[in-house]
């Protein structure tokens, strides 16, 4: 092969690497029940300080995406509260994510629905992106290993959260 | 004393009249900062976009140049709340500087691999021969012009 082809084959691959790593980096992964969640630090919604799902290793948590501007998040934010009071404890927390969301918003919407569960911040949608959400509402049950156990894209209501969350925590008062 | 007086009174006016113009130019204004920033949710600029979270996003602008900040200020804010994926042109600083600088580097490689291509096919002989290919025939001979010269007067062209 002279050095001619050589040179025009490398420029191929070039390209279509660069188109490769283009889609790649746009497209988002998505959690297959089983794997293991992201757990990078996202600033605290208020309060300041950061905070991150590691810290709940050991426990089963319900991560809830949602922002302000999303009206089916507000349809179940009173369904999530009231699953934290039921369930909530040394073992078990809902994990609310304010994403793509403005912080005064956000805040606004935590105490306009007293969301009594910790809230993170994630403006640019990283974690979002990460956990392959398409869009909010979506909400992750992850077990103490922080593996994934159970996805529900779109709004959770109480129905949902008793017949397909509850059964799978410990028993009693988690 | 009399003109210097006024001249002084007449000086005093036109600041008067010029500062707040100048102000006004310096206000940030929502139509131009919704050409400069996205709406993070829809992916495009805010200037098109309509969902729910671009209505949020004006609201915090507007609200922002109510209390006189400017465009500069606007845009920061907006990277805090969103992230510099919220400017539709990505800041000329760090990382994103490759974005203004890789193209034109490639530019300039493209242009000297274009010019180091012509002056070997230039050196090559290239651009000697004719369109098809073909070698072009030499120049005719001082004869072969005499001749075709000859033959040439006894046509009426």
């Amino acid at each position: 092969m002279s050095f001619r082809s050589v040179i025009a084959v490398l420029g191929v691959l070039a390209v279509v690497g660069l188109l490769v790593f283009g889609l790649a980096s746009k497209g988002s992964s998505g959690l297959a029940i089983g794997d293991p969640v992201p757990t990078a630090a996202l600033p605290r919604l208020e309060g300041g300080g950061s905070g991150s799902l590691a810290a709940y290793r050991g426990r089963w948590v319900l991560v809830n995406f949602w922002a302000s501007w999303c009206e089916p998040c507000r349809a179940e934010a009173p369904a999530l509260e009231k699953f934290q009071r039921a369930h909530g404890g040394p073992r078990f927390a809902v994990l609310g994510i304010d994403t793509r969301d403005l912080s005064g918003d956000g805040q606004d919407f935590v105490r306009e629905f007293g969301l009594s569960y910790p809230q993170l911040r994630d403006g640019d949608g990283g974690a979002a992106h990460d956990y392959g959400t398409s869009g909010v509402p979506e909400t992750f049950l992850v077990d103490p290993r922080g593996r994934l156990r159970l996805h529900v894209p779109g709004p959770v209501d109480e129905k949902t959260l008793e017949s397909s969350v509850a059964p799978l925590l410990p028993q009693g008062k988690s | 004393m009399r003109a210097r007086a006024i001249l002084l009174a007449a000086l005093a006016l036109a600041l008067a009249l010029l500062a707040p113009a100048a102000g006004a130019a310096e206000r940030a204004s929502l139509t131009e900062i919704e050409k400069q920033v996205m709406c993070p949710v829809c992916g495009t600029l805010l200037q098109l976009a309509e969902s729910p979270q671009a209505q949020r996003e004006r609201v915090f602008i507007n609200h922002l140049i109510a209390e006189g900040k400017t465009e500069a200020e606007i845009k920061d804010a907006l990277v805090a709340e969103y992230g510099n994926e919220v400017l539709a042109l990505p800041p000329d600083s760090g990382f994103s500087l490759s974005a203004y600088v890789v193209p034109i580097l490639a530019l300039l490689v493209a242009a000297a691999a274009l010019a180091i291509g012509v002056l070997r096919w230039r050196r090559a002989g290239g651009g000697q021969d004719g369109d098809d290919g073909a070698p072009r025939p030499a120049a005719p001979s001082e004869r072969d012009s005499e001749r075709l010269d000859a033959d040439l007067a006894r046509y009426d062209l």
